[in-house]
């Protein structure tokens, strides 16, 4: 009988290829790559060396492929070479590409998983932070600078210290119009944009198990908003019934083969953590930023935080900052605060159940500001122009775009005027995140929507209310 | 990349906290080739107006501060985005370690990959060496062995672990360490290959729009 182990344990080890003081050499089961892999790839041609497990590596164009006219030459002769490098570095190594004109395209996070190519057991890298999204399906996933990029490609291994083991359980049941993005938001304010810095997250509790892959995405890809190395949801009949029969997914006797070892994955009973922390569903309400980290985070119902009230001076003085910047006064309720545009996109909240959350709010409305969807992967877009959602959005006077990071990093043109306030639902509201001196406000998909049809930060709820009567 | 095991240079304080790597390097300078050097994006849109005009009272383009190697900060230094092209900024610009309470796990990996020492420091001491430099930059050292950060009387310990020690010390490349366990990582792959072949998807083909 083996000491219990947590989901997270099993995962780590069954991944040590060896150790050297306090790291593990970890195998790497599927390594993604984008145009921003460039440094990398530059790196592995210094050197002369091969990509080692072509098989294992999956390019996907997203990071700054326009979200216009795709029918043309790519205007920008800076992001014209940069997807053609990753076109020509798929052909010379021999990968797989979901390039710009492929039908699988889209957010490397959304586009991967939906090809099946996420699974329960594996362990996903990529040089991106939000590869924490892949661990929603009970995988290791966790982002990389170019220097490991180089390493994978090279060796199909990273060096890594182990993080220690949190659980973060979240039991009750939510209410009506909170999902996924307000209880990833409400734990970031709790524990700060730190506060889970070197610990890899596991998400418990009930509240964590009635959500859809969706939101366990959207969940696990906000954890390095909180400093986590990786989030992880324990795979489950959600997860088995989500993967079943995707491309890339295993079938027949492969399929059972991985469901026996899937379905022991789950934490052992009496496994031990390293950290606990509790949240209570129930008190979590519809949040909205109002700073300039995720941690700036607050219910739609709250005022916008007073720094003469702060004890902390090095506290007050990041608050009067962020007020500063975001152009916004202490005291006066955040609800009402007018806003120029909204975004629905990027690798957080772009997924088929976010534009029909989107979409429920707006059916039949408009909108006072201008806005941008961007859905997250192309099959997402044929979707939901299959089920009218982009009727629903071009009627409410929104634009509807092609898929990719888009306005999210604003690498692609796609980004926010200098002083203007977005309703977003990305997830940075960094200083100059959407485009220099863009004031963002991280949000729900539906509460986005709402400050689309008021054209300020809005409770979604009444809105929704009024759709279920 | 060369290894080092002690400093001195110019300390430069930056008392501010939560510094991220998207304002370390804004996103729209990366598509640029690190040839021509990324110290000019460093802080960029801190340290320049929306015109473009430098910032004066910005601490890095205040005269005396030109020619800084080491930078004391707050708490939560190069949090977010992944983006390695931040640590080139802080190298292109000189610095060879960053002197804060807490790193992003990422930037502080990134960091100790290309010589950049990302010394923690407790909450206390980060905050007494900026004390001693409000009134403007001062002669430091950094020590790696010792551990240390001296500067104005102030002596700091910093923690650093001992892979990360090993790597800055002897200026390492992870992919010649790594092919030292060729024979470890090839038998690892042949059992899983064995155990769950399926793990290998096949060449995976555009089926087109359903």
């Amino acid at each position: 009988m083996t000491a219990p182990r947590t989901l997270f344990a099993k995962l780590w080890e069954a991944h040590v290829v060896t150790s050297a003081g306090d790291k593990d050499l970890l195998w790497v089961d599927r390594h993604f790559v984008h145009e921003g892999s460039h440094h990398a790839f530059a790196k592995l041609a210094d050197r002369g060396l091969p990509v080692a497990e072509p098989g294992l590596t999956f390019g996907v164009a997203d990071h700054y492929v326009p979200t216009r006219h795709r029918d043309r030459p790519i205007a920008d002769p800076d992001i014209a070479r940069m997807v053609r490098t990753l076109e020509e570095n798929a052909a010379t190594h021999g990968f797989s590409l979901f390039g710009l004109h492929d039908s699988r395209q889209g957010i490397v996070h959304v586009a991967g998983p939906e090809a099946g190519l996420t699974l329960p057991g594996c362990l996903v890298v990529c040089g991106d932070s939000h590869t924490s999204t892949h661990g929603a399906f009970g995988a290791l996933g966790f982002g990389i600078g170019a220097t490991e990029v180089a390493h994978v490609l090279a060796t199909q291994t990273v060096w890594q210290k182990r993080p220690k083991a949190m659980r973060l359980t979240i039991d009750g049941p939510l209410a009506p119009g909170v999902g996924a993005k307000d209880m990833a938001l409400a734990w970031i304010a709790k524990l700060g944009a730190d506060g889970a810095r070197g610990h890899a997250v596991e998400y418990a509790g009930s509240a964590v198990r009635g959500l859809s892959m969706a939101g366990r995405m959207t969940l696990c890809n906000l954890s390095i908003e909180g400093g986590a190395r990786m989030g992880l949801v324990a795979p489950d009949a959600t997860t088995f019934d989500w993967l079943a029969g995707r491309a890339s997914a295993p079938r027949g006797a492969d399929w059972d083969a991985a469901m026996a070892w899937w379905a022991d994955l789950a934490t052992d009973a009496g496994a031990a953590y390293d950290r606990e922390v509790t949240l209570d569903a129930a008190e979590i309400a519809p949040v909205v930023t109002w700073g300039t980290s995720p941690e700036d985070a607050a219910p739609i119902t709250a005022t916008v935080p007073d720094p003469a009230k702060e004890a902390d001076p090095a506290r007050a003085e990041k608050i009067r900052a962020a007020l500063d910047y975001m152009g916004l006064v202490p005291g006066r309720p955040l609800e009402g605060t007018p806003v120029d545009r909204i975004f629905i996109g990027s690798c957080t909240n772009a997924r088929l159940e976010d534009l029909r959350a989107a979409a429920s709010v707006l059916k039949g409305r408009e909108a006072r500001v201008p806005g941008t969807i961007s859905p997250g992967s192309s099959a997402v877009k044929r979707q939901a122009e299959e089920e009218g959602l982009d009727a629903i959005f071009r009627a409410a006077g929104l634009d509807w775009v092609e898929s990719g990071c888009s306005m999210c990093v604003g690498m692609n043109g796609d980004h926010v005027n200098p002083g203007e306030r977005c309703a977003s639902t990305t997830n940075r509201n960094f200083r100059g995140r959407q485009g220099p001196g863009a004031r963002t406000h991280l949000m729900s998909p539906v509460m986005a929507a709402a400050a689309a049809v008021t054209g300020t930060l809005t409770d979604a709820r009444p809105f929704l209310k009024e759709r279920a009567a | 990349m060369t290894g080092w095991r002690r400093h001195e240079g110019l300390a430069v304080a930056l008392p501010v906290e939560g510094i991220d790597t998207d304002q370390l390097i804004p996103a729209r300078f990366m598509s640029r080739p690190r040839s021509a050097g990324y110290g000019g994006y460093l802080l960029h849109d801190m340290r320049r107006d929306a015109e473009g005009h430098p910032v004066p009272a910005f601490p890095l383009e205040r005269p005396e501060t030109a020619g800084a190697s080491i930078l004391v900060t707050r708490r939560n230094f190069g949090g977010g985005s992944s983006r390695e092209a931040a640590v080139y900024a802080l190298i292109d610009a000189g610095f060879r370690a960053v002197v804060a309470p807490s790193f992003g796990d990422i930037f502080a990996g990134n960091a100790v990959n290309n010589g950049l020492l990302p010394a923690q420091v407790s909450a206390e001491d980060a905050e007494r060496l900026l004390a001693a430099l409000a009134a403007g930059p001062l002669g430091a050292e950094v020590d790696i062995d010792a551990g240390a950060v001296t500067l104005g009387g102030l002596a700091c310990p910093f923690a650093l672990s001992e892979a990360q020690r090993e790597k800055l010390v002897n200026g390492w490349d992870d992919i010649d360490v790594t092919r030292r366990h060729e024979e470890a990582i090839a038998a690892h792959r042949a059992a899983l290959a064995a155990a769950r072949p399926w793990l290998w998807p096949g060449a995976t083909r555009d089926q087109g729009a359903r």
